[in-house]
């Protein structure tokens, strides 16, 4: 039921997560630990010859849960900053929700000093 | 505890006893808390990125992360090393992503492993296989709940037109997995997508698991339970760490144990967790910052812990084969 897809698609999926990590910080992404430890890692493990290799299927699995974690959470702090990371809204804006205005005192409030 | 920041957002404010701006100003001598008011602790201030560079270093314990040129600690203050240089990448990219403010709660990976050094609540590893071993009699994928009870994950449906939306949060640490009776379809739906699993499982560890639909479950046999319980006391206790939070996150062993075997992809593992959901959103549509918010923080977590599991209990030896010839 492990339908991991091809290594390939995986490979460059973890790629562009890596390059939208890094775009913010200006660094090339080659230069990073992770993708240096990435592609040691893939191709010390492309070099078998056999059919079923389970280490190979282990590294696949571990990078595809590496992809999806990276693309979750890039995903979720997506859906954060467009839904719920604006804050409240104030008070001028809730009385216009609903078509009042805030009055205008000039001579400040009561109770104010 | 990730809801909480969707309800308390704004609404936390009423616990506030200071005056803001000039509208709860006082009149006369001033306001005295009430005896009984909570101390608010306002929310601990953003820490901006304030190191440069990421580096990992191998100490004698284990890796290290290198924040500019300062050690990174763990909430208690001690030296954070991992043992394997994997998950000390993966950590040092969390770290290496942060911009401008650090959000810890996107860096899954460091709790975990925050948590595993530091081990907060003292718990020792039959206490943690416990943990995870009480979410069998409740497993997601065999146990049920009357259908739309209050202790179900499922979303009431909503009328369209009004765009009202009824949701039933879960009670805390129960599992929100039915086999329902009806409708038909999400039944049929659960045999088909569940029951392989299940199957999968019996084969796997040569127990004896059923389903059913009454509100007690299915009677787990103690010979099922103690094989269970003795394949994950084989793990150490990082990889115990990882295991009890996936299976707090999935609301089931089952699914937990096909993530570990690699027999389940993540995004599998998260479907079938969650399939009356995704069921009722198939039906009735669905709500971006609600339901696809709370998949993608799912899927992380499920994804990080798994990940952790995987790393902390591999061992990896190259084992170079000679050249025939």
């Amino acid at each position: 039921m492990a339908a991991l897809g091809s290594p390939l698609r995986t490979w460059r999926g973890l790629l562009r997560e890596l390059r939208y990590l890094n775009a913010a910080t200006g660094r090339p992404y080659r230069h990073t630990p992770a993708y240096r430890y990435l592609v040691k890692a893939f191709r010390a493990h492309r070099v078998t010859s056999e059919k079923l290799c389970r280490a190979q299927h282990e590294l696949h699995f571990q990078a595809a849960t590496y992809l999806c974690l990276l693309r979750s959470i890039r995903e979720h702090v997506a859906l954060h900053q467009e839904f719920h990371g604006k804050g409240e809204r104030s008070v001028e804006e809730s009385a216009g929700l609903v078509g009042l205005k805030l009055p205008q005192q000039p001579g400040g409030k009561g109770w104010e000093p | 505890m990730w809801r909480s920041c969707l309800r308390l957002r704004g609404g936390g404010r009423h616990l506030l006893n200071c005056p803001r701006g000039g509208l709860t100003a006082s009149r006369g001598p001033g306001p005295k808390p009430p005896a009984h008011a909570r101390a608010y602790a306002p929310p601990a201030a953003e820490r901006k990125r304030f190191y440069r560079n990421v580096s990992i270093t191998q100490g004698e314990a284990g890796f290290e992360i290198n924040l500019d040129h300062r050690k990174l600690r763990t909430p208690q203050a001690k030296l954070f090393t991992v043992p394997s240089e994997a998950l000390a990448v993966a950590v040092a990219t969390e770290w290496d992503s942060q911009q401008d403010t650090i959000k810890t709660y996107t860096m899954h990976l460091t709790t975990l492993c925050n948590t595993s050094l530091d081990n907060p609540t003292q718990r020792d590893k039959d206490q943690l296989i416990w943990a995870a071993a009480k979410f069998l009699d409740t497993d997601t994928v065999w146990s049920p709940a009357p259908h739309l009870s209050a202790g179900s994950r499922m979303a009431r449906p909503w009328h369209p037109a009004a765009g009202l939306l009824v949701c039933i949060l879960p009670a805390p640490g129960f599992s929100h997995g039915c086999r329902v009776e009806e409708p038909e379809t999400l039944v049929e739906l659960q045999r088909n997508e569940w029951d392989p699993v299940i199957g999968w499982a019996e084969r796997r560890y040569g127990v004896k698991i059923g389903s059913s639909t009454s509100i007690m479950g299915p009677s787990i046999p103690a010979r099922t339970r103690e094989v269970l319980v003795s394949h994950l006391a084989s793990y150490n206790m990082w990889a115990l760490q990882g295991i009890e939070f996936v299976v707090s996150q999935l609301k089931s062993m089952v699914l937990t144990l096909g993530l570990i075997d690699l027999h389940l992809t993540v995004e599998q593992a998260v479907l079938l967790s969650r399939l009356e959901e995704a069921f009722q959103i198939q039906k009735w549509g669905n709500v971006e910052w609600a339901h696809d918010y709370e998949l993608r923080d799912l899927r992380a977590r499920t994804a990080a812990g798994a990940l952790f599991v995987q790393l902390c209990s591999e061992s990896s030896a190259v084992k170079h084969k000679l050249l025939q010839g």
